[in-house]
């Protein structure tokens, strides 16, 4: 029976691992920094291990319709593709980073391409 | 939009407004304080509805049962009816004054007795009830394995109806009402070898006073750098006490730092740039950050920027109100 990507990934200890290492990223990145400014780091990191879980193959309740009213407000101030993209590139750095195969990390950037139109409010 | 029935008349919200706000507007807010959820001063109870979850955090079960909630927290999802939390909510401790003194011009030290039944551990606060209309927080600085006082420091603030009646009116021996001990700012054992890094400001000392005293009375064998911050001297003070202790434990390093006021001053010489500027690698460390609210979340992300983890951070900002 094969493994799910999820489980390849390493589960729940894998995204516990990549939490710290991918807000820390995202926060010293200037191109996106200013999206997380002012909130509660907290509740943040619980939003960060719920998108990791997602994008890792893993159980997750996030609907369409989460994704574009967690985010509306973001689009408002301007966020855009190349915002999207950025958080994408610091997601593939943090597997990377965590010795994660690349073909894993190109199935994660693809699950997280599925949500692009939904956070965007396309 | 859901309606709150408060004191006998119904106000109506607006959307995405928590019932402080409305009653706020309606001119009839219960007391509150820090409006980020943390001192319980603006607790509350719906006797009719049920207020969201997310509003009652950090309550004891035994409250949130009962309904209980914070109003700055709460954004109602139905109408609700609601009433000021009442002194069974709570426990109310009744405390003697002992001792009052200036440590500075600003800075009061007020040592009380312990009440019957009250349990702190160092670092934690309490709220100090004047009437039913002024409650304040304050942390404690005393630690009860070293001696059996609370201790309090209270910086006098502008036109404040609390730190003013504290300061002016309040006598030794008189009682003041305190609740319960609230907050998980304090030592943890069980890492005695971890590095532990301390930033505050003013009278945010007085917790930290407290941590690091049990943390060394426990035997904490990591080093522990205090990093006491203010615009000008007037609010740096128990120097001596810590440089003493500094004296008689090598792993305990003191730094008092003044920055100086407004355009004069130097962000370079605030305590926390200089503790940041100090330790840029916090991997494994703890970290303790107490005062201005400002520097407590700036102080608190960059930290965790620099390698800490989250869950070893423990913000205690002070809001102010006068």
């Amino acid at each position: 029976m094969s493994d799910s990507l999820f489980d390849k990934i390493g589960g729940e200890a894998a995204v516990n691992a990549a939490v710290d290492i991918f807000y820390r990223k995202v926060l010293a990145d200037d191109r996106i920094s200013r999206f997380f400014d002012g909130v509660d780091m907290e509740k943040q990191a619980a939003k960060q291990k719920g998108f990791l879980t997602m994008a890792f193959g893993g159980p997750n309740n996030y609907t369409g319709k989460d994704m574009r009213e967690g985010h509306a407000h973001l689009v408002a101030k301007g966020l855009n593709d190349s915002h999207f993209d950025a958080v994408v590139e610091n997601l593939g750095a943090t597997l990377k980073e965590l010795g994660v195969a690349d073909e894993l990390i190109g199935e994660v950037a693809a699950i997280a391409e599925t949500t692009r139109n939904d956070v965007l409010g396309k | 939009m859901p309606l709150i029935e408060f004191d006998g008349n119904k106000y109506e919200t607006k959307p995405d407004e928590t019932v402080l706000d409305c009653l706020t507007r309606f001119d009839c807010p219960p007391p509150s304080s820090c409006r980020s959820g943390l001192c319980h001063t603006c607790m509350m109870r719906a006797t009719e509805g049920t207020p969201p979850e997310s509003s009652q955090q950090g309550l004891k079960e035994t409250l949130q049962q009962q309904n209980y909630f914070l109003a700055c927290s709460c954004i109602p999802t139905e109408d609700l009816t609601v009433a000021l939390a009442d002194s069974s909510a709570a426990p109310h401790f009744e405390a003697t004054v002992l001792e009052k003194n200036l440590l500075t011009p600003v800075i009061l030290q007020l040592r009380l007795s312990v009440p019957e039944g009250f349990s702190y551990i160092p670092g934690q606060f309490l709220n100090v009830f004047r009437d039913e209309h002024l409650t304040r927080s304050y942390s404690i600085a005393s630690v009860p394995a070293l001696e059996k006082v609370i201790e309090l420091h209270v910086e006098r603030i502008k036109d404040g109806k609390m730190s003013g009646w504290l300061f002016g009116e309040l006598n030794v021996g008189d009682t003041l009402q305190l609740s319960e001990p609230l907050g998980e700012c304090y030592y943890l054992s069980g890492n005695p070898e971890k590095n532990l890094m301390m930033v505050a400001t003013g009278s945010g000392l007085a917790p930290l006073y407290g941590v690091l005293r049990d943390a060394l009375n426990q035997g904490h064998q990591g080093d522990i750098y205090l990093y006491h911050g203010s615009e000008n001297p007037e609010k740096i003070y128990l120097q001596d006490e810590l440089e003493k202790l500094a004296k008689l434990h090598a792993n305990l390093h003191y730094k008092p730092c003044i920055s100086g006021d407004g355009a004069d001053g130097n962000i370079k010489d605030r305590a926390n740039e200089i503790a940041l500027d100090t330790h840029k690698n916090l991997k494994d460390w703890r970290i303790y950050l107490c005062g201005h609210p400002l520097m407590v979340a700036d102080t608190k992300r960059r930290a965790f920027l620099s390698g800490a983890s989250l869950n070893d951070i423990f913000a205690d900002p002070f809001e102010f109100s006068s």
